[in-house]
Formats: C-alpha cells, structure tokens, sequence
C-alpha cells in the first residue's frame, strides 16, 4: 500500500512537457513511425554511405556498361559502367543535405519575414506579404527555374532556388499564427509585466508559432527532395558526375528500354525519402497541432 | 482619507470604424467616454457593468496596453499619459495586471517558475538566485507548493492558474493592481477561494486594486468603493454600503434587484429593464441611458447628466437628483 502511494507521488513529480506530450501522441501511429524509420534510415545511410559503398560515386569501368543487376553490382551498372547501388547511396547524402538545408534556410528567412509581417503589421505587413503573393503567383518549379538561369546551374544554386520559392509558404504560415498568438492573453499579460517587444517576439511569440514551420518543415523537405530531382532532371541542378537522384534518372532517360534498372532504383529511393518525409509529416502535424487536420 | 495613489480624469478610448476599400474612418465606438475617478492608496475600487461597457478597456487603457484618445491619469504624481513608451515600460512594475482566463493568460510552453520569475528578470530584479528564492517564496504566498514551480500551465486546475497569475502580478512588488474580471471564468467554490487570498494579500503586502467584475454579489465582498458603468459612462460611484444600501442611479437599481436572493419566499418588486444595450457606435443622445430608463424625462433625451456628488462618498450621473 505504501508503495502504491509512494509510486503515486513519484508518478506525480514526473514532469510532461509540451514535447513529450506531443512525441507521446506521434508513438500511436504506426504510418508515423514507419515515416520515422524510413527517414531515420536514409539519414543514416547519408552519413555513412560513402564508407560502405562498395564502389566509388566516379569509378567509371567502360567494359561494364549497362549491366544488370548481380552478387557484384546490385543495382547493376550505368551507361559509363558506374556502380548504381554506390552511387544511389552517395545520392542520398545530396539529396538530405539539399532537403534539409533548403528548408531550413527558407524557414528561417521566412519565419523572420513572417514574424515582422504579423507582429508590427500596418505597412510592413502590408509590403511582405504583397511580395510573398507575387512569389507565389508563379508556379513554384517555374520560379525555381528563373533563379538557377540567373544563377546558373550548379548544386548550390539549385538548393539557394529551391530555398527561395518556399520562402512565401512559411512566411504566410507564420505571419498567420502570429497574428492569432498576438491576440492571445499571455501576450497581453507579457507587455502589463512591462516586457519589452524583442522579448516578447522571441521569448513568447516565437516559440509558440513553431509547431506549425515543424510540420510544414518535415513536409517541405519532401518536396524540396523532389524539386532537387527535378532541377537535377532537366540539367539545372547537380552537375555531371554528381551522383543526385534526379541526375541519375535524367542519364539513364535514354537507356530506359534496354537498362531499366539505372532509372528505376534511384526512382524508389526518390519516392521512398519523399514517402518517409510525408508520413512523418503527417504524423508530427497530428501530434503537435491537431487543429490543423482537415 | 488616506493618499490618492491613482487619478483618472476624463478618460476617453475612441476606437476607429474603418469601412470601404481605403479603410476611411467612418465613425468611433465608444469604449470609454469621459470617465473620471480616483483611487486611494489601499483601497479596492470595483468597477462592475454589464458586458460591453468599457470596464475592461478603462482598466487596459490605464495600463496603456490600448492608448487613450484622451484624458489624464496620474498614477503617484506621474501623469502616464504623457510617458515614453520606454518609460511606461519601466512604470508597469508598480501596475500590474490580473487576468479574467487563467487558461489564456499563462504562456502553455513556459513552466511555472519561468513565467514567475520573468517579471524580474524584465525589470532586472535580482539575480539568478535571488529570483528563485522569490519565486518559491511568492508560490507559498499564494498558497501552492515549491514542486509546482516546475510543472506547465495545463497541468493545473483554473483556480490554481489564477493563483499563479495572481502571484506574477505581485513579483514585482506593485503598488497597484488591475484585476480584470480575476475570478468570473472559475467555479463558484473556487472564485470564494481566490477572492480570500486578494483580500488576505491585500493586507499583508498593503495593495492597491482596482477590481473589474460583472458579478455584484463578488465586487461587494471585496470592494470598500464601487463605480457603476453604463456604455463607457460612470453612471455612480459611492462606498459599497451605501451603493448596496441605496443605490440612487436607476441603473443600479435594476442591476441590484436583477440580484437573485436565495429566498424561496421572497416577493420583492424587481425592476426589470426593457431593451438591449445600445450600440456604443451610436450611443443615445443626453443621457445614454434614457431609451431604458422607466423615470426619463425630456430633459434626460437632450442634456447628458455629469457625475455629481450628492451625498458624501456617493456621486451619481442622473438628473433625477439635479435638486439635491
């Protein structure tokens, strides 16, 4: 009995914070955690792809063009005799990387943006958000396009563009829920303490809009992968020999009949990533913000 | 009488109506038109009304969390008006704020110690150990326990909430405090509880309140005066028993028999008000209150009465007592 109740007020001090809470939530949904095991193991494999490929990403053996897959090359071999497997796992350290640092440069841009838009409004608002529906009148491919042509081809511009054309979705996302937690009463009661704006954007304001950019984080890493691979498809991404997804399947476009392999694998791995992105996504959004459920 | 800590005079908030494409001002609501009155030092002023009325927004506007369109408050000697908004910054830890929803009013992501302490940090009181030391000493005050510092907002009941506002509010050692409606959003056991602790803290650290309420059963408990507001207007304002005992304002009477009393056999006359509120965009002309008021008069329609003091300690806005 004195254990029973000696438990019960251990159980009591425990403290849950609001993540715990929310990672309590996302560990009931198996789509979630399936999302979770996916991108946790592509993760992994762009860490130490490059150690446990069995070939280099460049080893080119011209004897062997266009082999299918065997015990030697799993994936089987390109147009130039380059090992697929290796060089789908060297992709999938650009891909993340590209995903990732895309995403998290167009959050931060477009949280800060977002954040002045709806915090000090009037004509501030009115000026950014302006800019963000003239970004987002453009198809957002379309937009990513006209910056690598000013930019010129390569990786980095590839992901600076992807970068920019998700700027005005976080900025709308944020400025929209900061308007709302604006209104909220402990913001009131922040400025009756006498606390002073920058305190209460950063301390306050911010902290409470980030659970909406973690979702919208998670999914817009899934399209910013494809948008990689599309930008690396038509020639305006990753440069040859890179070995980017998108990339790939561009090369091996010509050689689809005969050696379907080399577009197929790094095809499942784009669709897998983008999969594992999208689940998790979901199940963060359920997790964090169940009001956002349509 | 002891010292007046805060002075109001003629305090007006005009809210814009902004229509049409190019957001014209076409008319104002009229939160608070012209109120004065005066505080003193230990004292409670409950100000009650219905929804509405401009009582919230008087106690907002003094704080200046809304600017005032106009009017003067002197708050110890210092007009606030007149301050920097770097200044009022400053002076807001001498006015504090109680909330009406405990629910909104904690920060959801910050624990208890943390929302506590920040007041102090904000006003640079302190340092690191000397604020926790505060902030354990403030949760005994307002009855909770040194293992709550650590918990989040949500896991508290709505009274243990209020009491954690309530100890933000003294953090920072106010002279004044502004309790917005502190106790409407709890159950009635509850309310009883936090209005005990006001009162108990009220003596002990010798505070100021100003407090706003809908509900004249908790203001009389708590207040030593009383302001009655109609659509942004004082309508009275007298000691609790003497509003309590005889209210003079048409007004306050039927807000005082609309007062259920839990008396199964009680036959009293209730006066009951026909009407709804009127707009505060396009108050009533001379006296706002006419359209409802069963002793209007022609002069009621075309003259607004002024508050005027008809016996000590008791001012009433209404030309029924013009000869007194």
């Amino acid at each position: 009995m004195s254990e029973l109740a000696s438990k019960q007020i251990v159980a009591q001090e425990k403290v849950a914070g609001p993540w715990k809470e929310a990672w309590r939530s996302f560990r009931k949904s198996k789509a979630a955690l399936f999302g979770l095991a996916i991108v946790t193991f592509f993760i992994i494999i762009a860490f130490i792809g490059p150690l446990v490929a069995p070939f280099g990403m460049n080893d080119q053996v011209l004897s062997n063009r266009l082999q299918p897959p065997s015990a030697e090359h799993w994936f089987g071999t390109d147009d130039l005799g380059r090992d697929i497997f290796s060089r789908v796992l060297y992709g999938a350290r650009i891909s993340l990387t590209v995903g990732f640092s895309a995403v998290l440069l167009s959050a931060v841009m477009g949280s800060f943006l977002g954040i002045i838009a709806g915090y000090y409004g009037r004509w501030i608002d009115t000026i950014i958000s302006r800019i963000f529906d003239i970004m987002l009148a453009f198809p957002s491919i379309l937009l990513a396009i006209a910056v690598v042509s000013i930019l010129g081809p390569s990786l980095q511009n590839a992901l600076i563009a992807i970068a920019i054309i998700n700027v005005p979705t976080f900025g709308r996302l944020i400025r929209s829920r900061v308007l709302m937690i604006k209104q909220e009463e402990y913001i009131v009661a922040a400025r009756a303490i006498g606390m002073k704006n920058s305190r209460i954007l950063w301390n306050h304001i911010l902290p409470n809009s980030m659970t909406p950019v973690i979702v919208q984080g998670t999914l817009a890493i899934a399209t910013a992968i494809i948008e990689a691979a599309a930008l690396g498809f038509l020639g305006l991404g990753a440069v040859a020999p890179q070995a980017e997804w998108g990339k790939m399947l561009a090369d091996a476009r010509v050689y689809f009949i005969n050696a379907p392999w080399a577009m197929v694998f790094p095809g499942i791995s784009i669709m897998l990533t983008v999969i594992g992105f999208n689940l998790m996504g979901d199940g963060l959004r359920d997790a964090l913000d169940p009001k956002m459920k349509n | 009488m002891s010292k007046v800590l805060l002075k109001v005079n003629n305090l007006k908030k005009y809210f814009p109506i902004r229509t049409g494409m190019f957001a014209r001002v076409t008319g104002h609501v009229k939160a608070v038109d012209d109120v004065s009155f005066e505080v003193y030092e230990g004292e409670t002023l409950g100000i009650v009304g219905e929804s509405g009325c401009g009582k919230s927004t008087t106690g907002r506007t003094i704080m200046r969390l809304t600017e005032p369109t106009e009017g003067k408050i002197e708050f110890d000697g210092t007009d606030l008006t007149d301050l920097s908004n770097e200044d009022m910054r400053k002076i807001r830890r001498e006015i504090q704020m109680v909330f009406q929803d405990p629910y909104a009013s904690l920060n959801p992501r910050h624990t208890i110690e943390k929302i506590l302490e920040e007041p102090l940090i904000v006003h640079g009181m302190g340092d690191g150990a000397e604020r926790k030391k505060k902030v354990m000493e403030y949760l005994k005050i307002v009855g909770l326990s040194e293992y709550h510092a650590k918990r989040y907002p949500h896991q508290f009941s709505g009274g243990q909430r209020q009491r954690v506002g309530i100890a933000r509010a003294l953090m920072t050692n106010p002279k004044l405090i502004i309790a917005d409606e502190p106790v409407s959003a709890l159950d009635v056991s509850i309310q009883a509880q936090v209005l005990n602790l006001m009162k108990q803290l009220q003596e002990d650290l010798k505070l100021t309140y100003i407090f706003i309420a809908h509900d004249l059963g908790v203001v009389r408990h708590i207040s030593d005066r009383v302001g009655v507001m109609y659509l942004g207007r004082m309508v009275e304002l007298a000691t609790s028993e003497s509003l309590y005992d005889k209210p003079l304002h048409p007004y306050t009477q039927a807000l005082l028999s609309a007062v259920p009393i839990p008396d199964p056999e009680f036959q009293g006359d209730q006066m009951l008000l026909t009407g709804d509120i009127p707009s505060p965009s396009n108050p009533p002309s001379g006296c706002t209150f006419h359209t409802r008021c069963p002793f209007a008069t022609e002069e009621c329609k075309q003259k607004a009465p002024n508050l005027r003091e008809i016996k000590p300690g008791h001012s009433v806005a209404c030309h029924l007592y013009n000869d007194q």
